[in-house]
C-alpha cells in the first residue's frame, strides 16, 4: 500500500481577557452561579441592541497582529444561524467573509527544525451558553452566563502533518496569547479550546482525503492522543479498502476513542448574513499601529535571544520561555550574574521544582530575580558553597528574607581561610590514619571520604576547592 | 429567479417549519415574486447612477460604535428565568440534547 500522509488543520477558540462580555456590560466571571451574569442582550430579547466592547476589539486585533495576520481597515460582524438551546437568539454573532485578520503564520520547532504553520484567519465572535446534561439523560440544563463572552477563533491552514505538530502548534498559540496578555488560555476552564480536522492522503497527492472533525479535546495531551487515535483509525479503514465517512467526532477521554456526534447528512447550513445591529468595524492605521506596539517580545524571539545572548542550550531556552513570567524572571536574573547558564540551572532545577510542589506561579513567590541573582553571585565569588546555596534558597522561598540576611543569621559564610582549613585538616587526617593509608595505597575514593569529614567538621562551610588542595598537600608533605 | 418546491422544503427545514403540500406550492410562487421584485435592482446601471457610492453591507450606520469595558448591572436571575417554560435550580430545563 502507498504511504499515507496526515493532514491536520486546527480551529482554536481563545477567550479574550476582558472584564465584560463582547456586546453588553455583563461581567465575565468563571464559576459564577448559573444565569447570574445575563441581560436582555444575552437573552436576545426583542429590542436589545449589542454594542461592541472596545477592549475585546483591541485584544482581538493585537492577537491577529501577533499571529502575523494582515488586519484590514474594515471588517464586519455576521449572524451564524442555528437552532440549539445554548443560543437564545438562534444565531451567534461571528464574522464570516470579512474577519479582523487573515493570512498569518506562526513557527514551531519540530525535531530541531523550524516549521511555518499558516493561519488562514482570525475572527471575533461571541461564546454560546453552557449545557449541563442530566445524569439520567432525560433533560439538559442551560446556563447562559457564557453567552456573549468574547472569543477569537484562530483557523490554521492544513499545514500540520502529525499529532505532535498539532500539540506544538497549540502550545505556541497559547504562549503567544499569554505573552500578549490576550488570554490566560486555561484549557481546564475552557478559555482555550481546540477542534481539529484530520484526513489522510497518499504521499504526493495534491487533493485532500475525506476529513473528520474532532471536538472536545480539552487538554494538550488529549489533542495529541485524539489525533493519534483518529490517524490510526483512518489508516485502518483505508487499509481495508473502505472509505472514510465525513463525520464530526467527539473525543472520549475515558475510553481513549472518538465517538460519532453527527454525520455529513445533517451538515449545517448557517445562512450567514451581515448583522444589521452592529455597524462595520472601521480601523485607522494609527489604531492598528498602536495595537502592534502593544505586542511584547514573543516566545520564539525570546528563545532565540536566550540562545544567542546568554549561550543557553535550546532545551533551556524552551523551558524558560514556557511563560512570559518565567522568561522575564530568567532574563532579569541572568543579566545580573556572571554565568547565565547557572541562572538557568537554578531556575529550571530548584525554582521550578518548588513552584510545582507548592502549586504557585512564578510571580507569586517571595524571591525576586534580584534576590536570586544575589544568591548566585555569592556562589560565584566564593562566599558560600553551591550546597549551602540550595538550603538558603529554600529558606529564602519560605521566609522571604534575602541571602545575605540569612547568611548573617545562620553564620553560613564559606570558610576559605587556608590557615583555618589546614588546622582542621590536620585534625581530620590524625583521626583517620587508615583512610590516609588507603589513599596512599592508591584508593582514590579515600580522598572523598576525607573531604567529607572536613565538610562535617565545618558543617558544610568549607570551600571545597581549598579543602581538596590542602588535604593533598598535607598527605604529600607527610611522606 | 424562481424557487422550486425543493428550495421551499429546504428553507422550511432550516427554519424548523412544517409546510403542507399546498403551502409548498403557494410559498414557492410567493417567494419567487418577492425575489423577482428585489431583482429589479439588478437592472440599474450602478456605475452611472451611483457613481462615488461604495458598496456596503450596512445601510444607515456609517461610523463604528464601541463601549468601554466596564461592568454594569445584569438582570436579577429571577427576572432572567421569568419566561422559562421549565426551570430547575436557576437553569433553563430543556429536552435532552446529545450534541456538544
Amino acid at each position: 500500500m502507498t504511504a499515507l500522509e496526515t493532514v491536520i488543520g486546527l480551529e482554536v477558540h481563545v477567550e479574550l481577557g476582558t472584564k465584560t462580555k463582547i456586546f453588553c456590560s455583563c461581567a465575565v466571571e468563571f464559576g459564577a452561579p448559573p444565569n447570574s451574569h445575563v441581560c436582555p442582550v444575552c437573552l436576545g430579547s426583542p429590542g436589545a441592541l449589542p454594542v461592541l466592547n472596545e477592549q475585546a476589539l483591541a485584544l482581538g486585533i493585537r492577537a491577529a497582529l501577533a499571529l502575523n495576520c494582515s488586519v484590514p481597515a474594515q471588517s464586519k460582524f455576521d449572524r451564524k444561524n442555528y437552532f440549539y438551546p445554548d443560543s437564545p437568539k438562534a444565531y451567534q454573532i461571528s464574522q464570516y467573509d470579512e474577519p479582523i485578520g487573515q493570512h498569518g503564520f506562526i513557527e514551531i520547532a519540530v525535531g530541531g527544525e523550524k516549521k511555518r504553520i499558516g493561519i488562514t484567519r482570525v475572527h471575533l465572535e461571541e461564546d454560546a451558553g453552557k449545557l449541563n446534561h442530566s445524569p439520567y439523560g432525560d433533560v439538559s440544563f442551560v446556563d447562559l452566563n457564557r453567552v456573549g463572552i468574547p472569543l477569537i477563533e484562530i483557523v490554521s491552514e492544513p499545514d500540520i502533518r502529525s499529532a505532535e505538530e498539532a500539540r506544538l502548534y497549540l502550545e505556541e498559540i497559547r504562549s503567544i496569547m499569554q505573552y500578549c496578555l490576550v488570554s490566560e488560555c486555561r484549557m481546564e476552564e475552557g478559555s482555550l479550546r481546540c477542534d481539529a480536522n484530520i484526513s489522510l492522503r497518499p504521499v504526493g497527492q495534491r487533493e485532500f482525503g475525506t476529513k473528520t472533525e474532532i471536538k472536545n479535546m480539552n487538554s494538550f495531551r488529549n489533542v495529541q492522543r485524539g489525533l493519534e487515535y483518529e490517524q490510526e483509525r483512518q489508516t485502518g479503514i483505508l487499509a481495508r479498502g473502505e472509505n472514510i465517512a465525513q463525520q464530526t467526532l467527539r473525543w472520549d477521554e475515558a475510553t481513549g476513542t472518538t465517538l460519532v456526534m453527527r454525520s455529513k447528512e445533517d451538515a449545517h447550513d448557517y445562512r450567514y448574513f451581515p448583522d444589521p445591529d452592529l455597524p462595520r468595524i472601521v480601523l485607522s492605521a494609527a489604531y492598528i499601529d498602536a495595537r502592534r506596539d502593544e505586542i511584547p517580545e514573543l516566545p520564539a524571539q525570546m528563545r532565540e535571544r536566550f540562545e544567542r545572548e546568554y549561550g543557553l542550550p535550546a532545551y533551556d531556552a524552551g523551558v524558560l520561555t514556557a511563560s512570559r513570567g518565567l522568561a522575564e524572571y530568567f532574563d532579569q536574573t541572568a543579566q545580573r550574574v556572571r554565568d547565565p547558564k547557572s541562572a538557568s540551572n537554578w531556575i529550571m532545577g530548584e525554582l521550578l521544582a518548588y513552584l510545582k510542589a507548592a502549586m504557585l506561579e512564578i510571580d507569586e513567590i517571595h524571591v525576586t530575580p534580584f534576590a536570586l541573582a544575589d544568591l548566585i553571585r555569592l556562589i560565584e565569588d566564593g562566599t558560600i558553597s553551591a550546597k549551602i546555596a540550595k538550603t538558603l534558597l529554600k529558606d529564602m522561598l519560605d521566609s522571604g528574607k534575602d541571602a545575605k540576611t540569612l547568611i548573617a543569621e545562620q553564620g553560613l559564610i564559606q570558610i576559605s581561610d587556608e590557615g583555618e582549613l589546614r588546622a582542621i585538616a590536620l585534625r581530620v587526617l590524625a583521626a583517620n590514619p587508615k583512610t590516609v593509608d588507603d589513599y596512599r595505597a592508591g584508593k582514590e575514593k579515600a580522598l572523598g571520604s576525607l573531604v567529607g569529614q572536613m565538610m562535617k567538621e565545618t558543617r558544610g562551610k568549607a570551600n571545597p576547592q581549598i579543602v581538596n588542595r590542602v588535604i593533598l598537600e598535607l598527605i604529600a608533605g607527610g611522606e | 429567479m424562481s424557487l422550486s418546491r425543493k428550495d421551499v422544503l429546504h428553507v422550511a427545514a432550516l427554519a424548523r417549519l412544517h409546510v403542507t403540500d399546498a403551502e409548498q406550492e403557494a410559498l414557492a410562487q410567493e417567494l419567487s415574486r418577492i425575489l423577482a421584485y428585489a431583482a429589479q435592482l439588478n437592472t440599474l446601471d450602478l456605475v452611472a447612477s451611483l457613481a462615488g457610492v461604495e458598496v456596503t453591507s450596512h445601510m444607515s450606520v456609517s461610523s463604528m460604535v464601541t463601549r468601554p469595558d466596564a461592568p454594569g448591572e445584569s438582570l436579577p436571575p429571577e427576572v432572567v428565568m421569568a419566561n422559562a417554560p421549565d426551570a430547575e435550580e436557576q437553569q433553563f430545563r430543556v429536552p435532552a440534547v446529545l450534541e456538544g
